[in-house]
């Protein structure tokens, strides 16, 4: 079985995220006073194939944990969906 | 004593560290690829700066799990000296080897510059040529300095004695200008709980020599040097009894 996962990862709420913050002020610069806050994570996208609906979720679950997110910095979240043979 | 320099894909300051080691303190030094499994031999290791990887993903992420890492942190735990600069000091915090994270300088641009740090700690295995207070100045190249932790690290550090280095000014002042990555405390350099790992940001193995703008960095790695000397091995033991 075929899926794609689509994992986020994104900086944990009170770590320093400057590059967030440099977004912000341009956004404000062009117009966009209304942004209260901008936060930078990462969107990877995994297509994962030969495995099961029972063991996916696990799997990813351990490769974000393992080497896709820091937790000592960031927080993730991740999709699942049956990938269209 | 015996050292070891290893070169990831993406190292930059290994060549630097083993010519300081070997040419100006007249170390033995073996040289070793990440996919080297073995430390056999060797007192002390060092992860130099660097890009390991390119990077990608964060920075040490990927190196932590080269085939050399197992035998670091296999090192490591037998109380042998580890010492991380830079890339090197990131590769340590990814591999759990040392606790928090080094992220993306508070001002975002790319850092190359000389800084002051000032040593915490004198009684340790790698500022032991120092007094306590001492001012050293040492250059910093990265985009990633900025270290974090949380309140309960931070504290445990702290009550730890496991803050070796701060950013400070020329006179050992800590404020925030003379803070260039906007670390967490000013935090430039920490060692392990149990004495033996340390990671520092700014590079010694740069400032070792006049022609190069001062030597005030010899003094980390005649410290490593002279506890070897002062002590049986594994080196690590003199210091892990905390205060």
């Amino acid at each position: 079985m075929g899926w794609r996962a689509r994992v986020f990862v994104t900086p944990k709420q009170g770590v320093l995220d400057p590059q967030g913050k440099a977004v912000q002020q341009s956004l404000h610069t062009l117009g966009y006073p209304e942004v209260a806050e901008v936060r930078i994570g990462k969107f990877i996208e995994l297509r994962l194939a030969d495995v099961s609906r029972d063991s996916v979720e696990t799997r990813v679950r351990e490769m974000c944990d393992r080497l896709l997110a820091n937790r000592v910095i960031e927080n993730f979240s991740f999709t699942i969906d049956p990938e269209n043979p | 004593m015996k050292w070891g320099v290893i070169t990831f894909p993406g190292s930059l300051d290994d060549v630097q560290a083993a010519h300081v080691l070997e040419d100006l303190l007249g170390e033995s030094v073996v040289r070793l690829w990440h996919k080297d499994t073995a430390l056999d031999g060797l007192d002390c290791v060092v992860l130099p700066g660097g890009f390991s990887y390119g990077d990608y993903l964060r920075c040490g992420a990927m190196a932590r799990f080269s085939p050399i890492m197992r035998a670091v942190g296999e090192f490591a735990a037998a109380g042998r000296v580890v010492i991380g600069i830079c890339n090197g000091f990131q590769i340590l915090c990814e591999a759990g080897l040392l606790p928090g994270a080094l992220i993306r300088n508070r001002g975002l641009a790319f850092l190359c510059q000389s800084v002051h740090v000032r040593v915490e700690d004198a009684d340790t295995l790698f500022t032991n040529r120092c007094r306590r207070g001492d001012v050293l100045e040492i250059p910093v190249k990265h985009g990633e300095g900025c270290y974090v932790a949380d309140e309960e690290t931070l504290h445990t550090l702290d009550a730890g004695r496991q803050i070796v280095l701060r950013y400070t000014d020329g006179e050992g002042r800590v404020t925030p200008e003379a803070n260039p990555n906007g670390s967490l405390a000013a935090i430039a350099g920490i060692r392990s709980a149990s004495g033996n790992v340390f990671g520092m940001m700014p590079h010694p193995e740069h400032a070792c020599e006049r022609l190069v703008g001062g030597e005030d960095g010899r003094k980390i790695f005649l410290s490593v040097i002279a506890a070897a000397g002062a002590t049986a091995e594994p080196v690590a033991a003199k210091v892990v009894s905390g205060p």
